[in-house]
């Protein structure tokens, strides 16, 4: 008979008693939160009846054609803001995503700094952006714009890094043997690599700009949010339900769209 | 004994043979590489390349044999200034410098030089002119030549011409990565030719490909080296290769050259100490 030189190992094992007291605390916290913040039972049952009161009162939508007008040109603002944005803000987020990543930025070790800025501009949301835009160029589409842009530069400068980053490796080796610069090499050599990575990003970050620049408008950066905000403050219920449905159709189209280029492209 | 009068520098030997002494007397002005006490470390206390010296000269086409390890990519990339040496000096093309090239000496030398790696290293999305002109992308004013659509005329009749020469002109439009293994490594030798070096060096070209693939490609770089009159340095695994496609086989073996000698000389001895 063979005796056995090893032990099988238990199916659970037990954490270290450090991990144990971060379970407990993590627990208790959330525990604790759900008293404060989370809806009581009592609270579901009153909001319940006032919600389909409240549908009552939006349905049907309004459909005037003077107010359907109005809507539409207010939805073409909505675009205006989403796509100039999202397009001026995948355009320098090229840059800046070389700048950024790690190996490959001309900068160097600078491309921390410049990674940490990508951050600052991720971390802000865009409703807290849109409040300082609106202050610093006024109430409108244009402090929208320049939300969305900040917004894009945010997201795809952290993606195109990280895809350049990753991108291979061996392409820009043969380019360095051949004595080609930074630039040569980016242009030649990554960004051929890392385009579907990028258009994958520019596509989210486009159907990302739609979606807020609905809501843009709830503090005064232009688009359709601003009408819906004026519906809701004069109770026009009616109004509110009409932008609503029309948002969820624009956002509904454009995710549809999207999810079409990036399989093309993919 | 075949060995020695083949040419062997063991770590004993003191006095060289004749032919390894008249490669490494003080270089004559055809040198188009002059390796002198050429040291190379990554690690303080782990030299890669031990006093090395060694000439090259015009038309030769030179085999850097030995075994994994043994510092021949080192060497490769040390002589073109892509490492920076740890010690000694190197003279390419008359250019001469201590640990790296200055960036002017680094423009002279890559000029004249095609540098072929193990893998193809091609830019897989982009087509095969496009990637033929990307061997121009160390000259200055030529950031245009990352895509063909936007390099200059001249250009890209010069990679057609390249192209050509490989024997893949009709390939030019098609993606890199819709072509053999073999067809990629005769794009990026076509890549290398595209400025008309007059050095090439390829390190172990054909390691990548079927036996084959391997033998055609060996071949098409003795026949291009001919034809245009470059001199060639290459590394392989392959003995048949080095051998067979060399004028002259260098071995070095822990980072010393042990044997320089006319690839004719060669014997199993030689191979198999190279690679013990």
């Amino acid at each position: 008979m063979t005796t056995r030189q090893f032990l099988v190992p238990p199916r659970l094992t037990m954490g270290s008693p450090l991990t144990f007291m971060a379970w407990v605390i993590l627990i208790a916290v959330i525990v604790t939160s759900m008293n404060d913040v989370a809806p009581s039972p009592e609270q579901i049952a009153r909001g319940v009846p006032n919600m389909i009161s409240l549908l009552d009162r939006m349905t049907p939508p309004n459909l005037e054609t003077a107010f359907m007008v109005r809507v539409s040109w207010l939805i073409v603002e909505t675009f205006q803001i989403a796509l100039v944005g999202a397009a001026i803000g995948i355009i320098v987020s090229i840059p800046i995503g070389w700048l950024a990543a790690r190996g490959s930025s001309p900068l160097g070790p600078g491309a921390y700094l410049v990674k940490a800025f990508v951050s600052l501009l991720r971390t802000v949301p865009d409703l807290v952006w849109a409040l300082l835009f609106v202050a610093a160029v006024g109430l409108g589409a244009v402090a929208g714009t320049l939300t969305i842009i900040v917004d894009t530069i945010g997201f795809c400068g952290r993606f195109f890094a990280e895809a350049i980053e990753d991108s291979d490796k061996d392409p820009e080796q043969a380019l360095t043997a051949i004595g080609a610069n930074k630039l040569s090499i980016f242009t030649g050599a990554t960004l051929p690599d890392v385009a579907p990575s990028m258009i994958n990003a520019s596509l989210f970050a486009l159907e990302m700009a739609v979606r807020s620049s609905v809501i843009l408008g709830l503090v005064g950066a232009g688009g359709i949010g601003q009408e819906l905000k004026v519906a809701f403050d004069l109770f026009q219920y009616q109004n509110a339900m009409t932008i609503i449905l029309v948002i969820f159709a624009i956002v509904l189209v454009m995710e549809v769209l999207t999810d079409y280029l990036r399989r093309r492209f993919s | 004994m075949k060995l020695q009068q083949a040419g062997a520098v063991g770590e004993l030997s003191a006095a060289p043979p004749p032919h390894l002494k008249e490669a490494v007397a003080p270089s004559s002005v055809e040198g188009v590489i002059v390796v002198r006490g050429l040291e190379k470390s990554y690690v303080p206390g782990q030299p890669i390349l031990r006093h090395l010296n060694l000439e090259i000269v015009r038309g030769d086409r030179v085999a850097l044999v030995g075994a994994n390890g043994s510092g021949k990519s080192t060497l490769l990339k040390c002589m073109i200034g892509l490492h920076p040496n740890s010690g000694g000096s190197v003279r390419v093309f008359g250019e001469e410098f201590a640990a790296k090239p200055s960036a002017q000496q680094r423009v002279v030398i890559r000029r004249q030089t095609g540098f072929v790696l193990q893998r193809p290293c091609l830019v897989a999305r982009r087509s095969v002119l496009s990637n033929v002109i990307h061997g121009m992308l160390g000259d200055p004013g030529s950031w245009r030549g990352f895509t063909h659509q936007f390099g200059k005329a001249e250009w890209r009749e010069r990679a057609m011409a390249a192209l050509e020469d490989v024997n893949l002109a009709d390939k030019a439009l098609q993606r890199a990565d819709s072509l053999s293994g073999g067809q990629q490594q005769r794009v990026a030798i076509a890549r290398a030719l595209v400025r008309k070096p007059q050095l090439l060096i390829a390190d172990e070209p054909a390691a990548s490909l079927d036996p084959a693939a391997g033998k055609d490609v060996m071949g098409l770089f003795n026949e291009l080296c001919e034809r245009h009159g470059i001199t060639l340095l290459f590394t392989s695994h392959d003995m048949e290769h080095a051998v067979s496609f060399s004028s002259r086989l260098i071995v070095l073996k822990g980072g010393r050259l042990t044997h320089d000698l006319p690839s004719l000389d060669v014997t199993e001895d030689i191979l198999s100490e190279a690679f013990r």
